[in-house]
């Protein structure tokens, strides 16, 4: 019932190093520790072992969240090591940056940063074990092909299994990685076949995988409680009356400091079980110091963004002709203003980390996102040395960003020290949803007007946000070259700041996931005051110049063209007038890490009460030419979309007094079953390099949807979540 | 309080007190951790188990409600003659993502196969009402209706 506890034995490995451009490949020589199918392997590097009889162990870098990337890595590798995909074992890579660099769940990030390292990675393996065979044979190496775990050589026919060859390479220097030849796609046999996740077995008997599993001798369950205002200081706690209940070991305040992502002060409860330590919790009765925090409410928020909004842009992002005079012509204006609120990301499993303070070392099993500044942020705050702290990953019960922050880990760490013994800290669900790092709310104060050709004449978005002057809160910024940015020659993007003292942080899609739902709803508007089918609208806005812009800021509108002509298609767009009343279909596109991303939903609004039920979304997607795993994109996008429809549909954090006032699902309610459409999906393939599939899916989504309800009922949401209320006929 | 508890076959022994929700009796005191913990408010489904073959939210379930009845897990499920049909499915098209979820999702779905062996969609909705964050309920939806031996659309 316990969390395998190999992974500290591979520190102690010999290790040497081959440094060749971004691809550092450590040598890892006699591990201590195998499962007895693999009892003999050889490593041939950091992340390839290979066993005498053949099975292939292959490390998984990154922090599994349900992106799928502890199989869709190794499969890379596996690929070009050119071994069958039945004989791979994945084993979790702990945090060891050494070892495997950067290890982190972030930004769609996992495909585009590792898909050239981790292939050579598998080809420098290959490359070893042919050596060894031609060495053998006593010819020269091209004679050689592999295929199927296997060298063969080619003329004689003669074959060598790896399992065989693999003890050969202990100690031969590798092939230089940026050299080493890498297989025609066209030969590809796992690459771009669909695999099921590694651990689908393990997921679905219950095995123990998830941070909240782990289970050492002795271990002790802890809970945190902190200020629900923000980094608010413990006034007074009733210490004693929560020691009296009955399994409890511990409780003490903890001072904390102010950083709002470090350790915060609160009281720890140390049980038993957690059931234990919850109960003492409560007899706590904290009360809290009073904190300026407390004066900010989303209300306040609400009326400070529309003065803002009426005054002076503080900062003007970019500004291209003259809107203003644009406008002043025979141009349609239309003016808009739109609404996002916070959200919180209440992965489904709530924050924990089990610690284990012992001679002066840290040992660590974290469901994070982001474990090596989770490290750090130990280190500094316990005041130790890195090196004295190993961070095992666990798989993530969810993570959408939530988890890029170590918050719960550096509180676990500290309580297991204070302890004395192996800690599991484990958050309530409230906990959860009052101490996040919630998406920021966001306001677009819109002006722009069209043409009678339908051209877009000019553009003009105030954006109020969070921040200091300047510096925006986490998450809370917008580019100037976001969409329509160099699409409309008079365009303008201004922001203005109002300070907050709640955290925020990246949400799945950050910054997309609402920016999207403002601009492409804004767009809906133009198109409708132009008289134009709002699809062709955005085709002829998007135009005809395939590239826009370079660098980080290239647009490639021609990508952008192919996935809406796609969902043009699949949602047989041109036919929309004959659905029934009261039933609409509405467009978006959006451009976001790297994917292009265009998505049509059918929603039908109940006239009598103003329910919405979203009867069908098409989706058309373009991320390179080449998908990794067929089988777990399609999970990624499907889920995605759907999660954006949540976030329209019912989402919503409600600043109050400081604090956030929902607290579990009955009052930040999720989309369930019976409210999940079915998704349709198209991944278009052009000529680029492969890139991620865990965010892009989910910004167009939400304004394909307000779009659709615009179409079926002619109301405009401008405001989210949406209210049924005022979709009443 | 000791308390003698029949789960997936076997009679457990577990000290703790009345009030304690059958989940934590499972996961913290007698190691059985398949069931999880989500919301701890019967919201989200995550910590189901069967109780005498009903899906129940073990969160909310207090130990000393438990008595004779037989508490059945995601632990067992592969000796589950519906269970293990469920479970294949699930496997057979991939349907989690992050997974923490689906333990309490193959419990939901056994039990409705168990009383409504060829569930609509309307079924399905009524029954499948734990919470995936992840949002894989169409390939919830694709497995139930494999398990239960109709046709699928993917
Ligand atoms: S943990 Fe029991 S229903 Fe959510
Ligand atoms: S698969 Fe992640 S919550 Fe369902």
């Amino acid at each position: 019932m316990t969390l395998e506890l190999t992974g500290a034995s591979r520190r102690d490995l010999l290790k040497a190093s081959v440094v060749s451009g971004g691809l550092v490949l450590s040598f890892s020589i006699a591990p201590k520790a195998e499962a007895a199918e693999t009892a003999g392997s050889q490593a041939l590097n950091a992340y390839v072992r290979i066993a005498p009889n053949g099975l292939v162990t292959i490390m998984a870098k990154n922090p599994e969240i349900g992106q799928g990337v502890k199989t869709s890595l190794p499969m890379m590798i596996a690929e070009e090591l050119d071994v069958a995909w039945e004989n791979v074992r994945i084993e979790q890579a702990d945090n060891d940056p050494k070892l495997f660099s950067r290890q982190f769940a972030g930004g769609s990030l996992a495909t585009p940063m590792n898909w050239d390292d981790l292939r050579r990675v598998g080809a420098v393996a290959r490359a070893m074990l042919v050596n060894a065979a031609a060495t053998a044979w006593n010819c020269p190496a091209g004679e050689c092909k592999t295929a199927d775990g296997h060298v063969i050589h080619v003329s004689t026919g003669r074959k060598t299994p790896y399992g065989v060859l693999a003890g050969q390479c202990a100690g031969v220097a590798a092939p230089d990685p940026k050299t080493v030849p890498l297989k025609n796609p066209k030969d590809y046999k796992i690459i771009g076949k669909p695999k099921p996740q590694y651990d689908t077995k393990k997921i679905v008997t219950g095995a123990p995988l998830f941070g909240i599993d782990v289970r050492l001798p002795g271990m002790l369950y802890a809970t945190y409680e902190k200020a629900p205002v923000f980094g608010a200081k413990v006034a007074s706690a009733d210490v004693d009356a929560a020691k009296a209940v009955k399994g409890v070991k511990k409780v003490f305040v903890v001072d904390g400091g102010t950083d709002l992502s470090g350790l915060l002060p609160g009281v720890a409860v140390v049980a038993d079980s957690w059931w234990q330590a919850k109960k003492g919790r409560t007899a706590l009765k904290t009360k809290w110091a009073d904190h300026p925090t407390a004066k900010q409410n989303s209300a306040l928020f609400d009326e400070t963004a529309k003065k803002l909004a009426a005054g002076p842009a503080q900062k003007t992002l970019r500004k291209d002709g003259d809107p203003d005079a644009a406008v002043a012509g025979e141009a349609k204006k239309v003016e808009a203003a739109y609404f996002y609120p916070f959200l919180a990301h209440a992965p489904l499993e709530p924050q924990n980390t089990t610690a284990w303070f012992k001679d002066g070392k840290l040992e660590i099993w974290a469901p994070s996102q982001n474990p090596e500044p989770g490290r750090q942020l130990v280190a500094k705050t316990l005041g130790m040395k890195p090196d004295d702290i190993t961070v095992h990953m666990t798989r993530c019960g969810g993570g959408f960003g939530r988890r890029l922050s170590n918050d719960y880990m550096v509180e676990a760490a500290w309580i297991a020290r204070e302890t004395g013994a192996p800690v599991k800290l484990l958050w309530s669900r409230e906990d959860d949803m009052h101490h996040d790092f919630y998406r920021p709310a966001g306001y677009h104060f819109f002006s722009g007007g069209v043409d009678a050709k339908g051209n877009v004449v000019a553009w003009k978005d105030h954006f109020v946000t969070f921040g200091q002057g300047d510096q925006t809160s986490s998450s809370a910024n917008i580019g100037p070259t976001e969409f329509p940015s160099r699409f409309v020659a008079n365009f303008q993007l201004d922001q203005s700041t109002m300070p907050l003292g709640v955290p925020t942080g990246p949400m799945r899609a950050p910054g997309s996931n609402g920016i999207a739902f403002a601009m492409q709803s804004y767009i809906d508007e133009l198109a409708h005051a132009a008289g134009a089918d709002p699809l062709a609208f955005r085709k002829q806005l998007l135009g005809d110049k395939p590239m826009v812009g370079e660098g980080a800021g290239a647009y490639n509108a021609g990508r952008m063209q192919g996935v809406l002509a796609a969902v043009e298609k699949m949602s047989n767009w041109k036919d929309r007038a004959k659905l029934p009343a009261g039933t609409g279909m509405g467009v978006a596109f959006h451009f976001s890490h790297a994917g292009y991303f265009a998505e049509v939903v059918q929603a039908t609004v109940n006239k009598a009460t103003g329910a919405v039920k979203v009867d069908k979304v098409w989706l058309a997607a373009d991320v390179g030419r080449q998908i990794v795993n067929p089988l777990g994109a399609m999970n990624q996008v499907q889920g995605a979309a759907i999660e954006g429809l949540s976030h329209a549909l019912y989402q919503k954090i409600t600043i109050v007094d400081g604090a956030a006032k929902q607290s579990n699902f009955g009052d930040y309610p999720l989309l369930r079953m019976a409210a999940a459409p079915p998704v349709e999906v198209q991944f278009v393939t052009t000529d680029y390099p492969p890139t991620g599939l865990g965010e892009p899916a989910l910004p167009p989504v939400l304004p394909a949807l307000t779009n659709a309800i615009f179409a079926a009922t002619g109301k405009r949401i401008r405001s989210l979540p949406i209210d049924p209320s005022q979709l009443k006929a | 309080m000791a308390y003698k508890l029949n789960v997936n076959g076997k009679v457990l022994e577990a000290d703790v007190e009345p009030d304690t929700p059958l989940l934590w009796t499972l996961r913290d005191t007698l190691g059985i951790t398949g069931p999880k913990f989500g919301c701890g408010v019967a919201q989200c489904g995550a910590c189901t188990v069967h109780i005498d073959g009903k899906a129940t939210r073990s969160c909310v379930f207090p130990v000393s409600a438990v008595g004779a009845a037989q508490v059945t897990t995601i632990e067992a499920m592969e000796n589950h003659p519906i269970g293990k049909k469920v479970q294949a499915a699930w496997m057979e098209l991939d349907v989690a993502q992050c997974g923490y979820c689906q333990p309490g999702q193959i419990m939901a779905a056994t039990a409705l196969l168990a009383k409504t062996p060829k569930p609509t969609d309307a079924d399905i909705d009524q029954a499948m009402t734990n919470i995936c964050r992840c949002a894989t309920y169409t390939r919830i939806r694709a497995a139930i209706k494999k398990a239960s031996g109709q046709a699928v659309k993917a």
